[in-house]
């Protein structure tokens, strides 16, 4: 049994939250406070035409008249961000024209944090890629095909409210991949930003989609045409460095018929005192026969033993299948992040289309996550698959959430949703509440859940083999969410791996 | 003339959802009275879905030819019309129903066919009767009655259950779809003698099966090689004996027979 | 006296005109907390979660009286409510109203249940024996949140008290015959039982809601509370056969003390609107529950069925299992709650519903819940909804039955399972034959239960 004290020594090595440190660079903010002035403060900046600058201001109008939600389950009371009292647009002042002259300041904040934007190098600093050759191997049970190097991996480079640097541009530009930051995409190809932006979250979505749609700052745009599969792997690195400001980025990404493209996501803050607002919308538009995998590692700080400071991360992320055997597949790994909404959807509309969401969510210290998603089944023949790992430590809450709705029109539709969590120690809490609507005779919904500690009998025989009971359970908890962690590609599943082992060090009582 | 039992006449059969998928590309096979017969397949050969066939199941849709049972073409009638009218499948993989006493369920299935057939309806004394009678015949414990059908049966129980429902119904065509799967040596002898018990002089047997390990127990009298879903070859006994030996390699699929 | 005028006062609901009898006055306290405590809640819309599938409109549409005078209803008219081949001791209520003259007498029930077995209706307890009831009416709805118990707090009018000593075994059903007429208005009543089981006690209780008149408009708004002391088992039965035009709020409160069992079955089969809450407490360390349902729509039915198990001491196991079958444009809502507080270590819970759906027009909504704050625990749930399986129906198709014969078999199989659990043969069968009559093309079909 794992006592308070044990409780407090793991909340101890969480605190030495690696990414903590701040970045020394001279940036320039928008006056605190929400209103029009701040929502044509951030067009201006960012040189959007007025159709744009309109569609914010609708956003703003209705956000005004919204409450904000109270149906999440968070049994810690927190403080509600004050939304007058932050920054909505803070940039770094140098604005690079390209890669060069991105500030040396940056290029090291990001090398730091193991993100290369140098195109020589691969993602997340594994430049060797033995141990992601080693968890390929292990998840696929076999010798893999995983190339002999490390991959290459473009990457979006966000820092509190502005992109500082995409690369790979070109590459991708000849295989006719657009791949830009957001603010980019609304000057250089507003015909698809236009069509697209707002088609699956509209403005009015939900209250921090609404707010997101009035002051979105920047994102990536992803457009990858037809019967392309994109050439590399995609990946937003988002870092949030300024004090008293929220980030509200904001992503889009098409795969238009027959495209395929992968993406990739990872999030880090500072450690600060006061909670922080990261409030993004994601959305995802696949076409006929089009695939986009989604995967997200975030790691937002998590706040301090006692619940002060920390992430809040208030997110909403859907995806469309508009064509007939579409398919959108979400994976994600949530450790950071003082509170995580979240629930990254996927609405069928095209017959046999498919959506699959995978998740492992952490919590310790005083975290608390609500996270899930929505499986809305319109088309024949659709078939979503749900994988929930929820693991629970120190006094954090785990809950999952999640919608499986079956229209009248989605006829052979399934679903099947496992849904499993662990505790450990005795001061933490894991919940799980899933809606099932279901309207039609042909559609099949299976739901499970269980929800148990480590097993003792697993964790003796493991130490009765030698292993500490630190790795047993790293080990075993590794062994949980293997599931999920096969969904990911080989680089976030060698640092969703470490990611859960650091996470959970100091865990065993 | 002896009519026969069962008479297959070039049967193509297709996916009712895919039409583009043609199963069975023209079987011939008939079966007399008394006989048994066995096909024998590797894996895909079709096999299974001939058995499913025969017993009207409604997945596949019959392009071409004919299905005739004791001269009567069934190709229209429904899996109940078939099952009263004296053909039998014993399932690869017989359903679990939690809630229906195997005893409700054959009394209803029992009545359903002396309806079908014109005839008085039995009584439950009379039912219990001929039920204990061929559980004897069959060397099934009467206790497997009481029990929901196949709900927590062992393999060789569901089995055994399936051989025990056929001699119930007093069926005169047995299809037996890979009856051996999964079976250990006990269990294939037991369900094997119940087989042997009920052949007569009129009653037939379709042995439907990968292996010829279920033909040392039940000798056949007929032995077909169905292979992507055309007969390749037909003959006596000898020709699973042959087919031990060489496999199914000269049909150009590499699996081996003997189990 | 309509629920529609307006909506958040209480004076509005039900007439607190009435007189209460000088001998009932100790209860005023509470009922008139009970009447703030619905001021405070109102009525419940789609944004309270609790309510969020169940409309209440039609509900708050009706006007209401709250009592008529005692209806001409036969003695034979109530006989053909009893329960075929079950010995039990009845007690009936017409309209909410206790009829001595259709009840079985003080003294058959004193022979049946035993001398020392305090079994009358509630007003007589309340005014007779305070000190015995005193202890226990009220306790486990005391701090309502729903709006229901609250307006059942705040007008208690009649029911059943029950109280079975220490160590004492009845064997004899207590079965509580509710039975409403057509009246000239829709009437609306507050049922309360209360079931005291003390150490070692066993006892079995029967709620029958029935009507004479699938066009009796009306609200039961019942409230039973169980009290099972160290030890004890009670079997509760809710058999919710109303009127299709009715509605009916059933809530069972249970308090379990250590290693105490209580098993709940409920099947509704009737009703306009219905909302079935089951919520027990394990308060004592070994207790066990069991929580067993059916329901069976058809027309545009809406039955609602709302658990909440909370274990709040070790080792503790509690059971759930709730079946659905839904036909036409029927709604069935299932939310299951189970709840494990940090001491109750050691806790295994298993939770199961399954719906099957016979139309595309009906609807299920399935919220199969886990709260979970110990870290030694055993907790599933599992909740499926689909249609008859197609492979069974061909099974069944060929050893011989015609396809109709085959799907009601299996739609009987899928609730058969339910009703298995229930301990009284007599109550298995009637139900077996009452959901039968109820299927489509399922006529004719024999069942052995």
């Amino acid at each position: 049994m794992t006592t308070t004290a044990e409780v407090a020594a793991i909340t101890e090595e969480r605190r030495e939250y690696k990414y903590g440190w701040t970045t020394d660079i001279e940036q320039e903010f928008a006056p605190p406070g929400l209103n029009e002035d701040t929502v044509r403060f951030i067009s201006a900046k960012k040189g959007e035409p007025a159709w744009m600058t309109d569609w914010r201001l609708k956003a703003l109008k209705h956000f005004e008249k919204m409450d904000e939600p109270d149906w999440v389950f968070l049994p810690y009371v927190y403080p509600p961000p004050d939304l007058q009292g932050i920054s909505y647009y803070a940039a770094p002042k140098k604005a690079p024209e390209s890669l060069d002259e991105v500030d040396p300041a940056l290029l090291e904040t990001y090398e730091k944090l193991g993100i290369s934007l140098s195109e020589t190098k691969a993602l997340l600093g594994i430049t060797d890629a033995a141990p992601a050759q080693a968890v390929a191997e292990e998840q696929s049970g076999e010798g893999s095909d995983a190339p002999s190097g490390s991959r290459q991996v473009a990457v979006d480079a966000v820092f509190d409210s502005v992109s500082v640097a995409t690369t790979f541009q070109k590459e991708l530009a000849d295989a006719g991949v657009i791949f830009c930051s957001i603010s980019e995409a609304i000057r250089n190809h507003p015909e698809l930003v236009k069509k697209y932006l707002g088609s699956v979250v509209p403005y009015a979505d939900n209250y921090y989609a609404c707010l997101n749609s009035a002051v979105f700052s920047d994102g990536s745009f992803v457009y990858v045409p037809k019967n392309t599969r994109c050439p590399m792997e995609l990946s937003t690195y988002f870092r949030i460095n300024a004090r008293n400001t929220g980030q509200f980025e904001r992503t889009l990404i098409i795969a238009d018929e027959g495209a395929e493209v992968s993406y990739l996501e990872g999030c880090t803050a500072p450690q600060r005192d006061e909670n922080q607002l990261h409030a993004a919308v994601v959305e995802l538009v696949a076409e006929k026969d089009a695939k986009i995998k989604y995967s997200t590692i975030q790691n937002w700080y998590p706040g301090d033993e006692d619940g002060k400071g920390g992430i809040y991360n208030f997110v909403t992320k859907r995806g469309i299948c508009n064509g007939d055997r579409a398919h959108i597949s979400w994976t994600q790994v949530e450790t950071g992040s003082a509170i995580t909404w979240k629930y990254p959807s996927v609405v069928m509309k095209g017959d046999d289309s498919k959506g699959e969401f995978y998740s492992v969510a952490l919590t310790t210290l005083k975290q608390q996550a609500d996270t899930g998603t929505k499986m809305i089944h319109i088309g024949k023949n659709t078939t979503s698959t749900i994988v929930s790992k929820g693991i629970s430590a120190g006094r954090g809450h785990n809950t999952y959430r999640g919608l499986v709705e079956m229209r009248k029109t989605a006829k052979d539709a399934h679903n099947f949703t496992q849904c499993d969590s662990i505790l450990i120690g005795d001061q933490c809490g894991a919940h799980t509440f899933p809606y099932v609507d279901v309207r039609n005779t042909t559609a099949t919904a299976e739901h499970e859940a269980s929800t148990t500690k480590i097993a003792e009998d697993q964790l003796f025989y493991c130490t009765a083999r030698g292993i500490s009971e630190e790795d047993a359970m790293s080990l075993l908890v590794n062994g949980f969410c293997k599931e999920v962690f096969s969904e990911l590609p080989m680089e976030f599943a060698v640092e969703a791996n470490k990611l859960l082992a650091v996470s959970l060090e100091g865990s065993v009582g | 003339m002896t009519t026969p039992l069962l008479d297959i006449k070039n049967l193509h059969v297709r996916l009712e959802d895919d039409p583009a998928v043609e199963i069975l590309h023209g079987v011939d096979l008939r079966i007399m009275p008394g006989e048994v017969h066995s096909i024998m397949g590797p894996n895909g050969s079709g096999k299974s879905t001939l058995a499913q066939v025969l017993a009207g199941k409604e997945d596949y849709e019959i392009t071409e030819g004919t299905i005739a049972f004791q001269g009567e073409d069934i190709t229209e009638l429904g899996p109940d019309e078939r099952a009263n009218a004296g053909l039998f499948l014993a399932f690869q993989y017989p359903v679990e129903i939690p809630g229906v006493s195997a005893m409700q369920f054959l009394k209803a299935a029992v009545n359903a066919k002396r309806v079908a057939e014109g005839k008085d309806e039995l009584d439950a004394a009379q039912l219990l009767k001929h039920f204990r009678e061929k559980a004897t015949q069959i060397n099934v414990p009467y206790e497997m009655l009481k029990r929901n059908v196949n709900e927590g049966f062992s393999g060789g129980e569901k089995k055994r259950f399936e051989i025990f429902q056929m001699a119930v119904l007093g069926s005169v065509l047995g299809i037996l779809d890979e009856t051996d799967s999964g079976l250990d040596i006990d269990a294939l002898r037991i369900v094997s003698e119940g087989v042997n018990s009920m052949r007569s002089a009129d009653h037939g047997f379709l042995l439907i099966t990968h292996y010829n390990r279920l033909l040392e127990y039940i000798v056949p009298d007929h032995v077909h090689i169905l292979v992507k879903g055309k007969i390749v070859k037909s003959g006596g006994k000898e020709v699973a004996h042959e087919l031990e030996q060489t496999g199914y390699a000269p049909f150009g699929v590499h699996e081996p027979v003997g189990a | 006296m309509t629920l529609a005028t307006e909506p958040h006062k209480l004076d509005a609901v039900i007439d607190t005109s009435r007189d209460i009898p000088e001998c009932q006055s100790w209860l005023n306290p509470f009922r008139d907390a009970g009447r703030e405590a619905f001021n405070r809640l109102g009525w419940p819309d789609r944004r309270n979660e609790s309510w969020r599938f169940t409309n209440l409109d039609a509900l708050k549409a009706t006007n209401f009286v709250s009592a008529v005078d005692d209806a001409d209803i036969s003695a034979n008219t109530v006989g053909g409510f009893a329960i075929p081949e079950l010995d039990d001791v009845t007690l009936v209520f017409v309209n909410g109203r206790f009829r001595e003259d259709l009840s079985d007498a003080p003294d058959k029930l004193a022979n049946k249940l035993g001398t020392n077995v305090t079994c009358c209706r509630l007003t007589e307890a309340i005014c007779q024996h305070r000190e015995s009831i005193e202890p226990f009416i009220g306790k486990l709805t005391a701090d309502p949140d729903d709006v229901f118990t609250a307006l059942s707090n705040a007008s208690v009018e009649d029911g059943v008290f029950i109280r079975v000593p220490r160590g004492v075994t009845v064997d004899t059903p207590v079965h509580i015959l509710s039975i409403a007429t057509e009246t000239d208005e829709p009437v609306a009543t507050h049922p309360r039982n209360v079931i005291v089981a003390e150490e070692g006690a066993h006892v079995t209780v029967l709620e029958h809601y029935v009507t004479t008149s699938d066009d009796a408009v009306y609200l039961n708004n019942a409230v039973t509370e169980v009290f099972a002391d160290a030890e004890a088992v009670v079997h509760h039965y809710l058999l919710e056969k109303e009127s299709e035009s009715a509605f009916n709020v059933s809530s069972l409160f249970a308090h379990l003390a250590e290693h105490a069992d209580v098993h709940s079955h409920t099947v509704l089969l009737g009703g306009k609107l219905v909302r079935n809450n089951v919520l027990p407490t394990l308060a004592g360390p070994r207790a066990h529950c069991l929580i067993n349902g059916l329901y069976v729509g058809h027309g545009d039915q809406h039955l609602d069925n709302a658990m909440r198990v909370n274990h709040a001491a070790p080792d503790c196991d509690s059971r759930q299992f709730y079946k659905g079958i839904l036909n036409d444009q029927s709604r069935g809502v299932f939310t299951g709650r189970i709840i494990v507080d940090q001491v109750a270590q050691r806790t295994d819970a298993v939770q199961s519903n399954r719906n099957m759906l016979l139309s595309d027009d009906a609807r299920v909504n399935a919220r199969p819940q886990l709260e979970i704050y110990a870290d030694d625990v055993k907790c599933t749930h599992g909740c499926t909804t689909g249609a008859v399986d197609p492979e069974n129906v061909f099974y069944f198709m060929s050893r011989g039955l015609s396809e109709d014969v085959a799907r009601a078999m299996l739609i009987y199989a899928f609730a058969a399972e339910g009703f298995g659990r229930m301990e009284l043969a007599p109550v298995r069968q009637l139900l077996a034959a009452e959901m039968i009559a109820k299927l489509p093309k399922a006529q004719g079909l024999s069942i052995e239960v």
